[in-house]
């Protein structure tokens, strides 16, 4: 297996899909000449040439709904968004427009199209720049909403989704595209909806995505095995559809759940998570559903409010202590 | 009036504005009567906009527009009772009464939608007409929407792609003079809308949309310029509406003098029926059994959609996700049993060439071009 950047696992599936099919192309600001702002569209313009790979001007609202009424009549787009905080000014055509269009149509339209870029906190870049949006879009019917933490899952999901026939949201994490991970060689497709057990567990169950896997996750659960807690891992992967089934099966055996996301907490991804559990699985549960956010603030851009703002290690550490009752 | 059209047909073209205006007078008795509810913008005034432009194009060309959307469909060979049904809310609408009155939808007649948020349509259009330069077909889309789409967003940011990228697409503003109750003039900087199309070099052209042969030929000339790949254009109709924005509009921001005004020297019915009788394509009594017949068609249409049932329980979470696998629903055969449905179809991502240099490139800055200067040695 080769080690590759998630940016480069992004850009050999886009690669990958284009050659398989002449209907895909990819749209978004400096997506062609400059290469792509992040770098991961490198070098697809020299390879599929000014049409496929289309440098769009700053309106994205404009070249969203451009995709929406290109997927309506048969071509794939791969919509790029340079983040996903300038995709606010999208939001009327991808849910008004892509999430509904197989249902106000009566079934008679689909809308297979991708709208992906980055999502999160960049680094230091203040309170615009520095949005975890997915909350936002798993509220929507008729969409789906994936967001990768590794290079093999970058991959094999952004395949699956330009593969599908909805309209697929996926949010890349923007302090993500350098990490570098295996990624199996060959054909490699990730089915939408099916979460990972990155780490086995028996004591709690943490369940998360993104960035927060490898940047909080997996060092706190290292440090939880340090004081004997044995954490089992979930890395959701889809946020819509979600694997129900993933998170009540290991619920059913740790009885205890933390949930761990970088937005903010009212109405979060987690929220939701919680509600799921507490009724589905309420015998089960041995301690309340924690969940470890983002604050309810505005993101900072000095180096230690900001640190402070997103979940951390310790605060992790913490809540898994907390549903344990140890302190 | 000179034109080169057929005497028959003229004749159709007044029998399908005369069919749309019954309709929606059908359909505000409807709503009077409750079983249309929600929102319900009715065409009336407006049908030789309809009329013209679907006699100028294809009839595979794309058109869509906002949410004045019944005429436009039936115009382009929509079942009206169909129509009449989504209206209703039943099950044997085109949108099996998921969408009613705002979101008509017939894609075998290429007709692609109804949109209920002012000009979330016009990027739309783009991207159909881009789909058609991608794959290098001779399509031209027609986008309408109302006059006060144009102070939209989405407007400017199209406009602006779509020029740059020579898409085959026409926008037809159909100004009927009011955005809801506000006077197109009161919140436009630029009131005449067609000339905004010089900020992006596209053509601009201005319409009497009260004249259905010269919306025909207007817009027959500009589908020609969108084919032979002259980029999109703007073109504006000036047409009014003769009842309220929606159904729950007194309209008290215009007098009753320019509603009667309108009505009578500019009706484009009125207008189309001066020039057959004059021209003797058509009686007296010949128009007269005409408009029984279509009377007796638009009672059909309730009738059919007053039997229609009510969509199946079982299916309220269907159509928001489609399974691998799962075909597209086609309404006429759904509904009415139908077995010439033809569905539009595109090839293959391995059939497909795509051609199109969107943008030839230059070479970069320094690097001097290796063709021979005029006149070098």
């Amino acid at each position: 297996m080769a080690e590759l950047q998630y940016r480069e696992a992004l850009n050999q599936a886009l690669a990958e899909e284009m050659e398989r099919d002449a209907n895909v192309f990819l749209m978004g600001e400096e997506v062609a000449r400059y290469n792509g702002a992040y770098k991961v569209s490198q070098g697809l313009l020299d390879r599929f040439g000014s049409a496929r790979v289309v440098d769009a001007p700053i309106s994205e609202l404009g070249f969203a709904g451009l995709g929406v009424g290109a997927a309506m009549v048969g071509l794939r787009p791969v919509i790029e968004m340079m983040t996903w905080n300038f995709a606010i000014l999208a939001m009327d055509q991808i849910v008004n427009n892509a999430a509904k269009l197989r249902h106000m149509s009566g079934g008679q339209l689909r809308c297979p199209i991708v709208f992906r870029g980055p999502g999160g906190a960049g680094g230091r870049l203040s309170s615009q720049h520095s949005q975890a949006l997915e909350a936002n879009y798993v509220h929507f019917p008729g969409l789906k909403v994936l967001a990768p933490s590794t290079p093999a899952d970058a991959k094999g999901l952004l395949k699956s989704a330009i593969r599908d026939d909805n309209p697929v949201i996926f949010i890349e994490g923007e302090l993500l595209y350098g990490l570098k991970r295996e990624v199996p060689e060959g054909e490699h497709v990730v089915p939408i909806g099916k979460a990972n057990v990155v780490r086995p567990g028996k004591d709690v169950t943490i369940v998360t995505w993104s960035r927060m896997l490898t940047a909080v996750v997996e060092p706190s659960a290292e440090a939880l095995a340090q004081q004997g807690i044995d954490a089992e891992v979930i890395d959701l992967r889809s946020l819509k559809p979600l694997d129900e089934d993933a998170i009540l099966e290991s619920v059913t055996k740790t009885n205890r759940l933390v949930v761990v996301e970088e937005g903010w907490p009212w109405c979060g991804v987690g929220a939701s998570i919680a509600d799921i559990v507490q009724k589905k699985a309420f015998d089960e549960l041995d301690a309340p559903v924690t969940r470890v956010t983002g604050l309810d603030i505005n993101m900072n851009y000095a180096a230690n409010l900001e640190r402070a703002t997103q979940p951390t290690v310790e605060r992790v550490v913490a809540a898994v202590n907390e549903v344990l009752y140890r302190s | 009036m000179p034109t080169k059209l057929t005497d028959e047909t003229l004749l159709a073209m007044y029998k399908m504005m005369a069919l749309l205006r019954r309709f929606e007078e059908k359909a505000g008795q409807a709503y009077g009567q409750k079983k249309i509810q929600g929102f319900c913008h009715l065409y009336i005034g407006q049908e030789a906009v309809a009329v013209g432009s679907q006699y100028a194009l294809e009839p595979d060309d794309y058109m869509l527009t906002g949410y004045r959307d019944h005429a436009h469909p039936i115009a382009r060979g929509a079942d009206p009772g169909m129509i009449m049904a989504e209206l209703f809310g039943r099950y044997g609408g085109y949108s099996k009464g998921r969408g009613g009155s705002m979101h008509l939808f017939d894609v075998e007649h290429h007709w692609y939608g109804g949109y209920g948020i002012v000009g979330g349509q016009i990027p739309l259009a783009a991207g159909m007409a881009f789909a058609s330069k991608y794959r290098g077909e001779d399509r031209v889309t027609a986008c309408f929407f109302g006059d006060a789409a144009a102070n939209q967003g989405s407007f400017h940011e199209t406009f602006n792609m779509a020029a740059k990228w020579k898409l085959p697409v026409i926008y037809v503003c159909e100004n009927n003079r009011y955005g809801m109750g506000t006077d197109i003039a009161r919140v436009s900087a630029e009131a005449e809308i067609y000339k905004r199309a010089v900020a992006y070099k596209m053509r601009g052209e201005k319409v009497d949309g009260q004249d259905v042969l010269a919306v025909y030929e207007m817009m027959k000339e500009l589908a020609d310029h969108c084919r032979a790949g002259k980029g999109p254009v703007l073109l504006e109709m000036n047409t009014y509406r003769y009842r309220g924005h929606s159904m729950s509009d007194a309209a008290t921001y215009r007098t009753k003098e320019e509603v009667e005004e309108e009505r009578a020297n500019k009706d484009p019915i009125l207008r189309l029926k001066d020039h057959l009788l004059k021209k003797k394509i058509a009686s007296e009594s010949g128009l007269e059994k005409l408009h029984e017949d279509i009377n007796k068609q638009c009672d059909a249409a309730v009738a059919f959609a007053d039997a229609s049932p009510e969509p199946p329980i079982e299916e309220l979470y269907g159509d928001h996700y489609v399974e691998p696998g799962e075909p597209d629903s086609k309404p006429r055969e759904r509904v009415l049993g139908a077995k010439d449905v033809k569905w539009p179809s595109y090839p293959s991502g391995q059939e497909l060439k795509v051609t199109w240099d969107l943008e030839p490139r230059t070479p970069p800055p320094g690097k001097v071009s290796s063709l021979p200067r005029k006149g070098a040695a």
